[in-house]
Formats: C-alpha cells, structure tokens, sequence
C-alpha cells in the first residue's frame, strides 16, 4: 500500500517537465518567502528580543536578559493583572453575552422573520467600517456635546467624562466592541445555517415544538461545528484586542490589554524589551486557540 | 387527521403574534444600532456655531453641506484618497494572485509539504499583529540602508504594500484551496494528459474558474486594506503620504474642536466601504464565510 503510493508520487513528480517544475517552484517560493520574512521572521524577533535589554537604537547594545523582562511583568508590575483581566473580562463578555446574541438574531433572521433584510444589513454597516472611524462615531455620542451627554441634560461647558470613569467604561468599551461582533457573528452563523436542512425544522414544528426548543435541542447540536469555529474566533479575537482601546485612549493605560502594554512598552519613548515580553505573552495564549481552530478547519486534511 | 390540521392551524397563528412580537423587538434594536451612524450624519450637516449657541438637541439653524466641502478643502481629503488607491489596488492584486498560486499549487499537485504549506499560511494570518511590526519597522529601515536607500519600503507605498500582503496573503490561500477542491478533479487532469504546462494549467484552466471567489475576496481586501490606519500609521513617516483612513486619524487630533467638520470627515470616509458592501452585498458575505478566520 505503501509502496503504492510512494510509486505514484515519484511518477508524478517525473512526469514534470523541468521547466514545469521551475515554475511550481516559483508559485510556491515567492509567497513562502514573503512570509517568512515579513511574517515569522519578525515575530521570531519579536520573541528572541524578549529575552534581552535593548533601548532599540544600536544592535550592538542589545544584552542578554534571560527570564529578567518576564519576572519583572510577572513580580513588579501590577498593571499586568489589570490588563489581564481586562483581557478575561472581554473574552467573557463577548463569549456569553455579544456572541449568543449574534447567534440568535442569525437565527431570527434565518427565519425570515418581518423586515430581517432591512435588519440584517443594519447590523452589519458597523463590521464594515474602520476602527478610525467607529473611534469618531461613538466620541459624537459619548464626548462633551454628544449625543448621550445631551440626554444626561449635559452641555459642551458641563460635561462629564464618561471614556475617564473607571466605574462605568469598562461598559462602554465592551459595548462599543460588540456592536462591530455581534453584526459579524451573526453574519457568519446566518451563512451557517443556510446549509441547515430546513426539514427538520419543519418536521419539529409539525410534532408541536416551540421555537425555543426547535433552536435549542435541534439547532445549535446540528450547528456544532460552526459553533465551535465561531467559539474559536471568539477566544483569538477578545486575546488579540487592541485598535478599539487604542483608538480610544492611545497608549495610555487608562484601560490597559496585554497588546496595549505590549505596544506602549515596545514603541514610542523608552522602548524597552519588555513590550516584546508582552507580545510573546498574548502570542502564547493565543497559540492554544489557534491550534484548536486549525484542527477544526481542516479536519478531513489532516486525516 | 383534521384535528392536528387544526392544532397546527392554532400553532401557526400563535407563532405568528410571536414572530410579530419578535420582528418588533428586534427593530427597536436595530434602531438603536444605526443611530450612532445617523447621528453623525445629522451632525455633519449642522454648524458647529448652532450647537455651541442653541445646544446638543437644538432645531438646527442651519442646514446644509458646507461641512462636507469644508472637509475636502481644509483636510485636502482628495489627496489621501489617491494615497489610499496607490496602496489598496496593487496589494488586493498581488495578494489574489500569491494566494491563488499555493492555492492552486497545493489543491492540484501532490507534494508531501502541501498540508504544512496550508497549516503555515492560515496561521500567519492569525498572528497577532503586535508581536511583528516593531521588527518590521527595523527590518525596513535596515533593508532600506543595505541599499543605500533608508525609503526604500520605510515611508514608501511599497513598503505599505509588503506587509499587506505578506498578512493577508493566508487568508486568500485558505479561502481559495476550499473553494478549489469543489472544482473537480478531472478538469484538471485532462489539462494535464493535454500536455498543458504547469503555468497554461493554472493561467488557463484554473484561473478562469476561480472567478467568483476572486471577486468575493477583492471586495473583502478592498475593504480591509481601506479601513487598516495602523500599518500607515507606523510605516509612514510623511503626513502627506498617508491613506485616507489613517490621515483621517491624524485630523482627528488637528480639528478636535471643530466637530461637525469632523463628522463631515468621517462620513466621506465612511461612504466608500458603506456603499461597495450595500452594492456587492453578496461578494462580501461569500467571501467572508467561505474562509471565516478574520474581523
């Protein structure tokens, strides 16, 4: 069997001209390079880096630091934790509650419920437009002279601070990040459920089901595989974080995520290689969920 | 038999109060959904000099679109909008053409690395952006010097391209090798028995083939490279030179206090990517869910 398939591999590899397999070389080297180099090498980089002092001016200062850049994250620097359950706090947000509803109102929408055209591209404008600008938008609602100071009976001269109120902003950034996730979750699961056979349904209607039930214990285990995929996507987004916090408040660590740290630490003044211990911090975590999504994708390819 | 065609008739028309019920609720969010948008719109065509005198929920004074013309003269938007072109055409281009080449590669020849390449590409599409650009910043720049030319590919569209492409080069080649191995087998093997050559096989035969996933994921890149302010932001040094989403970012700081302006800004910014996912709905939504890895 073995034999076999080795066999024919060899014949169509031979069968190739030498020029064919001059170009099979190029279609494959060319983007391969590109990546490598602009891709894994800088994050290699990003990794050995890490592991050193270096104030990012001459390659000839760089000093070995050994574990130093990551005791200090871990032992002497408070800011870490806050950042990483603010981390933790989004993933949970968006895995309980902005995920779910995405799912659901893919669901209602399936159903062709009243007006779900007119809802469904609704929700998804906010998926489709840059983070520079979702930043503007919401700074019209929530800044001095917006639209929900305006509500608050609050003018340009009286205005209270809503992005600097650390009772209420955690709130607010969750909800402005899931108005961009929901629209792009239920656009995923509604592409989804297009290939669900509607018979069930019908079938589950006919023998006197809710639709609650009908969603609950024969859709979603029928969905199973999307559902992990999107789960998936889910964990990496909320690990990833980092243009709608920066957009809003820079470098700053008013509300700090790893990736924050990561790029205050690493850019602007007083470069340090702990940013790059950041980095490799989020990297890490993310390689679990990577993995398990790269599992999922190509399941039948790696059987 | 005719009391469950009743029950069934009593079922229907109870599900039917409920999916109006239902229908509602959903459209009061909806509304809340796009207000922001329509509040910025609303904004936009106000002076500033209304809301500082009368108030956030005056009955406007005035209006009319001079925040918009005022928004391409003072912010000279048109300029960046050129930036932006120079950047998104090649690089949605190139990576088309990178991604169906391993695509093409790994679904039509058998080589023993072809499930490692697939692996490699779709993974360094989900790097987290962070961990790379400050080395690539450095490696730019000593690039650049190898050359005697420190522009090269720092503050220079080229460079802009690059990394473009090398991240979203993954995505392409993951969408297209799914979509590749629903076009069947035997078209290829008789191009083959035909005797074509390996780039007759991919230009000719497959290329064609591929088209409506290749425009599904040039609406999406299109997208993707217009709304990215980061990369530019870091990669180049000249204002002047900048793609208009991440000028944009820049003229937020410059006319903070002039908001309607801005409003008018953010809204010819936003009208591109509005209107090619309105017009090419279906582009988008196929492109995104035959490869579903990004936001």
């Amino acid at each position: 069997m073995k034999t076999a398939a080795v066999d024919k591999k060899v014949r169509s590899r031979r069968s190739l001209s030498r020029n064919d397999r001059f170009t099979l070389s190029a279609f494959v080297g060319i983007p391969t390079l590109l990546q490598i180099i602009f891709l894994w090498f800088p994050t290699l980089i990003t990794v050995v880096l890490s592991f050193t002092y270096w104030n990012g001016i001459n390659v000839s200062d760089i000093k070995w630091a050994g574990l130093a850049n990551y005791k200090n994250i871990f032992f002497d620097s408070p800011v870490f934790y806050d950042a990483l359950k603010n981390n933790v706090v989004w993933l949970l947000w968006f895995t309980f509650l902005a995920t779910p509803l995405g799912i659901l109102l893919a669901y209602q929408f399936d159903r062709k419920i009243k007006g779900h055209q007119i809802y469904e591209t609704i929700f998804y404008i906010p998926v489709v437009l840059s983070l520079a600008i979702i930043g503007i938008i919401w700074n019209f609602m929530l800044q001095p002279g917006g639209f929900v100071q305006g509500v608050m009976g609050r003018d340009i001269g009286n205005a209270v601070s809503i992005w600097g109120n650390y009772d209420i902003n955690s709130y607010v950034i969750m909800a402005v990040a899931s108005w961009r996730h929901i629209g792009y979750i239920m656009l995923l699961y509604l592409a989804g459920l297009k290939s669900f056979d509607s018979s069930l349904r019908e079938a589950s209607a006919i023998d006197g089901a809710t639709e609650w039930q009908t969603f609950r214990k024969i859709i979603l285990p029928t969905m199973r595989p999307v559902n992990v995929i999107i789960l998936v996507i889910t964990i990496i987004d909320s690990l990833r974080a980092f243009d709608l916090v920066y957009i809003i408040y820079g470098t700053s660590t008013a509300w700090p995520l790893l990736n924050i740290l990561a790029f205050q630490n690493f850019a602007g003044q007083g470069i340090s290689m702990k940013g790059a211990a950041y980095s490799v911090i989020a990297l890490v975590l993310c390689v679990v969920p990577i993995l398990v999504y790269l599992r999922n994708v190509f399941k039948e390819d790696l059987k | 038999m005719s009391t469950t065609i009743v029950q069934n008739k009593e079922y229907k028309n109870k599900q039917k109060v409920k999916d109006n019920f239902i229908s509602a609720f959903i459209g009061f969010f909806a509304f809340v959904w796009i207000f922001p948008i329509l509040w910025t719109l609303w904004t936009s065509l106000r002076p500033y000099n209304d809301i500082i005198s009368y108030g956030v929920f005056s009955w406007p004074r005035h209006l009319n679109l001079d925040n918009y013309f005022q928004a391409f003269r003072v912010m000279g938007l048109s300029k960046y909008f050129l930036n932006t072109l120079y950047v998104m055409v090649p690089s949605v281009i190139l990576i088309l053409f990178l991604g169906s080449l391993i695509a093409f590669v790994v679904s039509r020849y058998s080589f023993r690395f072809n499930l490692t390449l697939l692996l490699f590409f779709t993974a360094g599409n989900m790097l987290p952006t962070i961990a790379t650009y400050i080395p690539v910043f450095w490696l730019y720049i000593k690039i650049g010097d190898l050359f005697g030319n420190r522009s090269l590919l720092y503050n220079n569209y080229f460079g802009i391209i690059l990394i473009h492409v090398a991240f979203q080069v993954g995505f392409a080649t993951f969408v297209l090798s799914s979509y590749m191995k629903t076009v069947p087998k035997e078209i290829s093997e008789s191009a083959i028995l035909d005797g074509c050559s390996v780039f007759r096989h991919y230009w000719n035969v497959m290329l064609p083939l591929l088209r409506p996933p290749l425009a599904a994921l040039g609406v999406l890149m299109s997208c993707w490279i217009y709304n990215d302010f980061f990369w530019a932001l870091i990669l180049m040094s000249q204002d002047s030179k900048r793609p208009v989403t991440s000028a944009l970012r820049q003229l937020q700081g410059q006319f903070v206090t002039d908001f309607n302006l801005l409003a008018a800004g953010a809204s010819i910014v936003a009208a591109p990517t509005i209107i090619l996912f309105l017009v090419l709905r279906k582009q988008f939504v196929s492109g995104l869910t035959l490869g579903s890895t990004k936001g």
